[in-house]
């Protein structure tokens, strides 16, 4: 493959994840609508408001660019970009089909964990330069939760890398062929749940969203960004979601892999499965404290998904 | 208003807690002090919403004063005119017809349970967020309170100030197939509220956040003279339609439900119990209600214009979030001298510079979201 092929590649990748990530949006707000008895968008666009998702991105365009004066504007404006491109960046080693990846390097699984916990960074400046104090009660929020649901995350990661050999995603979809590693007995399902909850951890999402918090910290880390700046932390929470249903469709439910026959409308439909289940519990569930939050994790995930972990391990072992 | 900076401790962290975020239900400031997360002080503001009913009132006649005070508690308003028309009634010595106190009693208490259902739904938006699990329930509950506002409309023409109550009786008359429609909503109501309660408390994420969280303890309920729920999640069994009746609540048979820890959680059980309680006494308002006038002075396009003896009278209600009481001087024309209200609310806020230091943020939201103020209620 060639370099001007890779680019033409990703800029295509990249157009379809913003686009995928818009409508996601419009999913978003008619699925909440269906489970609060309303109907969600409806005008713009016949049917179903299905222009929806380009009237909301236009409006944010066209709104003022707004910096608080007593900002510091520099890590102000580079906060939003930071969010974006960090979560934007981990789509390159995941595979969309069983073939088809951007960069395909033997260390994926790890590369993508690594990419994946960047986006705080980005989160705490926004809060940091955002000179507000809820936004910088919600940055450190957001640092002490994202470090500390990495741990989890990255033990519950590993069982599947474990099972498989191996951290490129290849080998984990070709080792998932004939049994997924959610049906492996007892291992399987705790790593696929405690991945989950880290995940949802990870992305600020209910119950965890606790950097977010808007009926205590008003909006938190983004509570001075308006219009386009505003519209990237939103973009970057969406795409993060998508990335780890992705994960989770490739990690625990065989990505491509699937009957009648293999290829990427399997990983479609796993990962939008996944992203409806997210969706479920966020518009269900209430808002956990913050040292309830911690409490779960160091006290609950962590021992957990260690065990876990050597519990595969042993399995491994045994049968290799 | 003058500029002041808030004086705090060295390593506390001053926050500013209103007047507009998204859960101080209303226009609410509260000066939090913190360290890390967790509230040391708390000084809360009042006064955002202050319309100035009592004064307001010296200038207009009596007849024309209970839909100015429905505006006063704005979730429950027929409460707020309830209190005001038994001040006037026992100051000028006017005798309700039974028919119309039984009418009152219905409206009150539909009413009740709507402005129970207003603070269920707010309490999920405190726990969970306008973006989450608890702007579901939020919906829901507004879905359930539009049932009884329908009826309301029916019944009296406007969804929500009726402007029932008048001195000497009610306005309207229940219509012909009014009971049919209420059972219907009642018993729609009493499923879904149901089905509310199996929710939440099966819900760990609830339980968690409400249980242990604000725990009033009963003689610091009395001593700021807390009443309604709040007083009743403490486990004071105290409420003035059983303790001091008024409008012929003698004649129902309903249980006052009372809490024992005197938390968040409690406090959520009785508003919970009382809307079922609520639900059984429109019941036997139907069932019981007599024939005969409605009104006990002559009803007139223009009001006559009362003019009660000099003297003073106080009258209470137990309003959806305590004791509502109307204290009114008469110099005996046809203006009050003075009208002094006694607002639940305010008294229920009393309490929080006492229960939200060494509780975190998030909790802080709860609590308040608990003690269920309304700051139309809190100001006047």
């Amino acid at each position: 493959m060639t370099s001007t092929e890779n680019i033409a590649q990703g800029i295509i990748l990249l157009g379809a994840i913003l686009l995928i990530v818009t409508y996601l949006t419009w999913l978003e707000r008619k699925f909440a609508a269906r489970l609060q008895s309303r109907i969600g968008p409806y005008w713009v666009g016949r049917p179903h408001g299905w222009l929806q998702p380009i009237a909301d991105a236009l409006k944010l365009l066209i709104k003022e660019d707004i910096t608080p004066s007593k900002s510091d504007r520099f890590l102000f404006n580079l906060a939003p970009v930071w969010v974006v491109v960090t979560s934007l960046l981990g789509f390159a080693f995941l595979p969309l089909t069983a073939s088809w990846v951007l960069v395909n390097i033997d260390l994926g699984l790890l590369y993508f964990s690594a990419i994946g916990s960047l986006i705080v960074i980005g989160i705490f400046i926004a809060g940091w330069a955002s000179n507000n104090k809820y936004a910088l009660i919600s940055a450190l929020r957001a640092a002490a939760q994202v470090v500390a649901y990495e741990v989890p995350l990255l033990l519950s990661l590993l069982v599947p890398a474990v099972f498989a050999g191996s951290l490129d995603f290849q080998d984990i979809i070709r080792a998932q062929d004939g049994h997924w590693f959610i049906l492996f007995p007892v291992v399987g399902q705790i790593s696929f749940l405690t991945f989950l909850l880290a995940a949802l951890a990870e992305g600020n999402r209910i119950p965890f969203d606790l950097s977010e918090a808007e009926s205590e910290l008003v909006a938190g880390f983004n509570v001075e960004y308006s219009g386009m700046k505003f519209a990237y932390f939103y973009l970057a929470e969406y795409v993060h979601l998508l990335a780890a249903s992705l994960l989770v469709s490739i990690l625990f439910l065989g990505g491509p892999l699937g009957p009648f026959f293999s290829g990427g409308v399997w990983v479609a439909i796993k990962t939008l499965l996944v992203f409806l289940g997210v969706l479920w519990i966020r518009w269900s569930f209430l808002r956990v404290r913050i040292d309830q939050l911690m409490m779960l994790n160091w006290k609950v995930l962590t021992p957990l998904t260690l065990v876990n972990l050597l519990l595969a391990g042993l399995w491994v072992s045994l049968n290799g | 208003m003058e500029e002041r900076v808030i004086e705090r401790e060295f390593g506390e962290f001053a926050l500013n807690m209103g007047p507009q975020h998204p859960s101080t239900h209303g226009v609410f400031r509260l000066e939090l002090h913190l360290r890390g997360e967790t509230v040391v002080k708390v000084i809360p503001h009042i006064g955002y919403l202050h319309r100035g009913v009592e004064k307001l009132s010296e200038t207009l006649d009596y007849d024309i004063l209970p839909p100015v005070y429905e505006r006063d508690d704005y979730l429950s308003p027929t409460a707020n005119s309830l209190a005001f028309v038994l001040a006037v009634e026992k100051l000028a010595g006017i005798e309700v017809p039974k028919r119309a106190s039984y009418l009152r009693v219905l409206v009150a208490e539909l009413q009740r349970v709507t402005s129970h259902l207003v603070w269920l739904g707010t309490f999920g938006l405190d726990l969970g967020g306008a973006l989450g699990g608890g702007s579901t329930l939020f919906l829901y509950c507004f879905r359930e309170r539009e049932k009884i506002l329908d009826l309301l409309e029916a019944l009296t023409g406007t969804r929500f100030h009726t402007n029932m109550n008048q001195i000497g009786g009610v306005r309207y008359d229940v219509y012909a197939s009014f009971d049919g429609d209420l059972s219907q909503t009642i018993g729609y109501l009493k499923k879904r509220i149901s089905e509310y309660k199996d929710m939440l408390e099966n819900n760990p994420v609830f339980l968690k956040r409400t249980k242990g969280v604000g725990v009033v303890r009963p003689e610091l309920a009395k001593e700021v003279g807390a009443s309604g729920p709040v007083l009743r999640g403490s486990g004071v069994a105290y409420d003035i339609r059983k303790n001091k009746p008024y409008s012929d609540y003698t004649e129902f048979e309903f249980r006052i439900p009372v809490g024992r820890n005197g938390d968040a959680y409690d406090r959520y059980r009785v508003r919970l119990e009382e809307m079922f309680e609520s639900l059984s006494i429109i019941h036997q308002v139907m069932e019981g209600l007599p024939e005969g006038p409605i009104h006990s002075r002559k009803p007139v396009k223009i009001a006559l214009l009362l003019k009660p003896p000099k003297g003073e009278a106080y009258a209470a209600v137990e309003s959806p979030r305590g004791e509502l009481g109307v204290f009114i001087v008469s110099d005996g024309s046809s203006k009050p001298y003075r009208v002094k209200v006694r607002s639940p609310s305010f008294s229920n806020i009393a309490l929080i510079p006492y229960i939200l230091p060494g509780h975190l943020i998030a909790d802080a939201v709860a609590i308040l979201g608990s003690l269920d103020p309304v700051f139309g209620d809190v100001d006047r």
